[in-house]
């Protein structure tokens, strides 16, 4: 447990500084939210409908602009070795990871979600459910997009490779949130979605640190 | 403590091509053994074999202390240090960062990393970002981590390619201590090691 602090210390200042660290992902977010009334046209009742969906979809693709390289560094440098014949299985050396990853970029980006959500003109009182979405989806997305850069260790179009295995498992979490805020604003039962969303969460934390840690194994073999 | 490492039978595969086959190799505490062969004859492969990384064709590879056989995977999370080609150390890191994370993820104290880096001449050092670093700089650093966390079995691959005259012969006063308090090495190499080493041909 100690060698899992020490662990997660260290990852949680490496992917604070890694390529900008927070700042990446959250420029990205800026862009995307800044770029879309543009695009989409000036109507402010438009825009005002989707803007918690947008905010929402925004965050899971920043989230997966840093994902990329989890695993990769470590694999290079020699350091995945070391982890590997640490005091912890590589699976929890995984979770150390998705966890810092989640703290060092998914938490920053929920705190920006109700701030983008704002500027598009959503209301109010979506806020609180929002920020607790991106938060609770944040963390799913860590982990699914650790398992696709664990899978994709050693392979030349590494983030190609990423994205085409960790889409479609973005997508439930992806429907659920937007189905919670959707329901929340017009009105309607929203606890379903959410509830499905942190039914999906739980499964991503337990299951993925198992394909992490294979997928290490194999890539070192 | 490690007191036997047990090589049985051992075949390694790249591929499609055998490396080497029926390899049987027994460690005692205090020995070392130099591995030799001419490149891409495995003796990597062999030393990432022993530390559980690579998978063998056929053949175990077992550990024992004074008590009896150890189950492999403790054996290798507690007893087992593996250096590679690679240094394992993160540019963007200072060495003193680098060098306290590595012993206390090793099993070490922050006491025992500073007693090391001492050991290893690099007190001036340490405030540095590893990429700052020459190559036999960056190699000590890595050692250092032999010394700060105390681990019977020492997997050497290539140690000493980077190092200058002085640093060797220091270096292979801290590999002789390492056998005398009971450790054992077992270090790929193409020179040979400053200390009394068994030699091991691969793939002859």
């Amino acid at each position: 447990m100690k060698a899992f602090g020490v662990l997660l210390r260290r990852e949680l200042a490496l992917a604070w500084g890694r390529g900008g660290g927070p700042l990446l992902a959250l420029t990205f977010y800026a862009c995307v939210v800044v770029l879309l009334p543009m695009a989409s046209g000036r109507a402010p009742e438009r825009l005002a409908a989707i803007a918690p969906g947008i905010a929402w979809l925004a965050l899971a693709l920043a989230a997966l602009l840093s994902l990329e390289r989890l695993f990769e560094r470590d694999y290079e440098d020699g350091t995945l070795e070391l982890l590997a014949l640490g005091p912890a299985p590589l699976e929890a050396v995984a979770i150390a990871k998705c966890l810092a990853q989640w703290l060092a970029t998914g938490a920053p980006l929920a705190l920006a979600a109700p701030v983008a959500a704002l500027m598009l003109g959503a209301e109010l009182k979506v806020m609180p459910l929002l920020v607790l979405c991106s938060l609770v989806g944040g963390l799913a997305f860590a982990f699914l997009g650790g398992m696709g850069a664990a899978l994709a260790l050693g392979s030349k179009r590494g983030g190609l490779l990423v994205a085409v295995i960790v889409l479609p498992l973005f997508a439930p979490p992806v429907i659920f949130g937007a189905g919670a805020l959707d329901g929340y604003m017009s009105g309607l039962s929203w606890t379903g979605g959410l509830m499905l969303m942190l039914a999906y969460c739980a499964g991503a934390v337990a299951l993925t640190p198992l394909a992490m840690g294979a997928a290490c194994r194999n890539a070192l073999d | 403590m490690l007191r036997v490492v047990l090589i049985k039978d051992l075949a390694i595969s790249r591929g499609e091509r055998t490396l080497f086959s029926g390899l049987n190799l027994t460690l005692n505490a205090g020995e070392a053994a130099a591995l030799v062969g001419r490149n891409g004859a495995g003796k990597t492969s062999l030393l990432r074999a022993v530390a559980g990384l690579l998978r063998p064709m056929a053949g175990t590879v077992t550990f024992e202390d004074s008590s009896g056989p150890v189950e492999a995977d403790v054996a290798r999370a507690e007893q087992l240090h593996l250096l590679g080609h690679h240094d394992g150390l993160k540019a963007s890191r200072t060495a003193w960062e680098e060098l306290r994370f590595q012993a206390l993820w090793t099993g070490g104290t922050e006491d025992s990393a500073r007693a090391a880096a001492k050991r290893f001449d690099l007190i001036r050092l340490l405030d540095l970002e590893v990429r700052r670093l020459s190559a036999g700089q960056r190699r000590r650093l890595a050692l250092a981590r032999l010394a700060a966390s105390p681990r019977s079995l020492w997997l050497l691959d290539e140690p000493m390619a980077p190092l200058d005259a002085t640093q060797r012969e220091a270096f292979g006063v801290v590999m002789a201590e390492h056998l005398a308090g009971g450790g054992m090495i077992l270090a790929s190499v193409h020179d040979p090691l400053p200390i009394p080493a068994r030699l091991v041909e691969i793939g002859a």
